[in-house]
């Protein structure tokens, strides 16, 4: 059974390059920049944010500007994977009705061309991180763990919206609301420490972005590694939304057809 | 000696919720609960189905708008599962997707090959083999670096077709797309599937065009409202079926 599956995979791998490849293309064909515009963009984003809001908050957060754009490459790569997922059965209907492709690839192909952009923007990071002067530290090589956690956490999550976006077009809409409540429940601009105190701390905690973003600052800025309960949250949300992502999807597969 | 089937159709029933209205939003979805709306029409699109194809067999598939044709196509090929019965195909089956369908508009001809080679589960060393082949087949030489949203219709059809065929696959299935084109491109079409027919390749065909079916097929399948009428020569149940 399983090893049919991956079967299956092998052979669409190959489809799933070629989607990723299209949408690359199609993102940067005809811009002057190309790729360029994955770096500039969260710096720009970066320096508007960290101007304004250097001025408006009271607590002292060192190298601000690093701190604000690890939180908001991470938390763009979720938006813009997820928001793009979610529709993505539906849009490729067309398709759907002709001919027999694993309907997973879709919202799969959507979330790892949101995961390419990440990777294109990590050097914004760098670049910051050299100009505070972060000495480099060997704890910095485990972000992969809040990286891939976050990819797998994104998968599960896509999975899950797009199938039953299929059903409910609305959720669309619902989403980008939902999404960006989420933001702001997400300590990218502020710290945790500021909402102690407050109910919303609880539900900043219980948000899975919260602990891949700390999980990412942790080792980039402060050189820590990471704690045992931080690796088990990311690892937990990670595999669990995969897991139920993976099943809710192959129960409703079936009936895609019908509503497409 | 009777040939392999290759494809086994066995009671298959088709059955769709058809809700009065379709209801695919939430909002709508609980506006109805709400005003006790929610009830389903079932509807049979095909009901006790049963057939076999056999290698090297071109059967066409017949039948009035709503007939149940293009769900039998969709069952065959996988896009669809069955309520009941059970719908087995013995081999690489190839869909001939309509215009356009596995296109991307952004995209050049060269990169929208691949692609679309891909769509149909194709890796990328089977595609740089035949790369040339269906470079020929559909003649646009001059244009493989355009976008294809510069493409005319008939263009992107003959492309479309060119990926189909190129492969030789056990299965072809035909979904009424050969009434696009022009005429020579029409005739190449049917050369073509003759020469992967005389290849041993099974074809199923719909269309509306009751001449193309007399020309192509040896077999025919006559659909209605989701029932075998007939199944068997193709020319005595055409002639039956011009006169119904």
């Amino acid at each position: 059974m399983l090893k049919a599956y991956i079967e299956t995979f092998q052979k669409y791998k190959y489809l799933l390059e070629n989607l990723i490849m299209r949408d690359i293309k199609v993102k940067y064909r005809r811009s002057v920049l190309g790729v360029a515009w994955s770096l500039l963009n969260p710096l720009l984003m970066m320096f508007i944010l960290s101007a304004v809001f250097s001025r408006v908050f009271r607590y002292e957060i060192e190298n601000f500007p690093l701190y604000l754009i690890i939180g908001q490459i991470l938390f763009s790569f979720f938006n813009e994977s997820t928001s793009s997922a979610i529709f993505s059965i539906v849009e490729a209907s067309s398709l759907i009705k002709k001919v027999y492709i694993p309907k997973y690839i879709f919202p799969l192909e959507k979330v790892l061309f949101g995961f390419v952009n990440l990777i294109f923007s990590i050097p914004a990071v760098v670049v910051m991180m050299l100009f505070y002067r972060v000495p480099f530290n060997l704890s910095m090589l485990t972000i992969f763990l809040p990286l891939l956690t976050l990819l797998l956490f994104a998968i599960g999550f896509s999975l899950i919206i797009s199938a039953l976006c299929v059903f409910f077009r609305d959720l669309k809409h619902l989403y980008s609301v939902l999404i960006t409540a989420w933001m702001y429940l997400t300590p990218i601009i502020y710290p945790m420490s500021a909402l102690e105190g407050s109910w919303i701390w609880y539900v900043a905690r219980i948000n899975p972005l919260t602990w891949y973003v700390e999980s990412f600052r942790n080792a980039l800025i402060y050189g820590t590694m990471p704690d045992l309960l931080s690796c088990w949250v990311c690892i937990g949300y990670g595999v669990v939304f995969t897991l139920v992502g993976l099943l809710s999807f192959k129960k409703l597969q079936d009936k895609f057809i019908l509503y497409v | 000696m009777e040939k392999p089937v290759m494809v086994d159709v066995r009671d298959v029933t088709m059955e769709f919720n058809m809700s009065s209205y379709k209801v695919d939003s939430l909002k709508e979805y609980f506006i109805r609960l709400m005003k006790h709306e929610l009830f389903f029409k079932s509807f049979l699109a095909l009901d006790g189905v049963s057939f076999q194809v056999r290698k090297g067999d071109v059967l066409g598939l017949i039948g009035l708008n709503g007939s149940g044709k293009s769900t039998m196509l969709k069952i065959i090929s996988g896009i669809m599962k069955p309520t009941k019965g059970s719908a087995t195909a013995y081999g690489t089956i190839s869909p001939l997707i309509e215009l356009g369908a596995g296109f991307d508009a952004d995209l050049t001809a060269r990169e929208n090959i691949y692609l679309n080679g891909s769509i149909l589960g194709y890796s990328r060393q089977f595609m740089d083999s035949v790369f040339d082949e269906i470079v020929d087949f559909s003649e646009l030489h001059n244009f493989l670096d355009i976008p294809i949203k510069n493409f005319s219709s008939g263009m992107q059809a003959r492309l479309g077709f060119a990926i189909a065929t190129v492969v030789k696959p056990d299965i072809l299935i035909v979904d009424e797309v050969l009434a696009v084109g022009d005429f020579k491109f029409q005739e190449k079409c049917e050369k073509r599937i003759r020469e992967l027919m005389s290849n041993e390749t099974t074809v199923i065909i719909v269309s509306h065009s009751i001449e193309q079916i007399e020309s192509l097929c040896n077999k025919v399948l006559w659909l209605n409202k989701g029932k075998v009428v007939k199944y068997g020569d193709a020319l005595a149940i055409c002639d039956e079926y011009k006169n119904a």
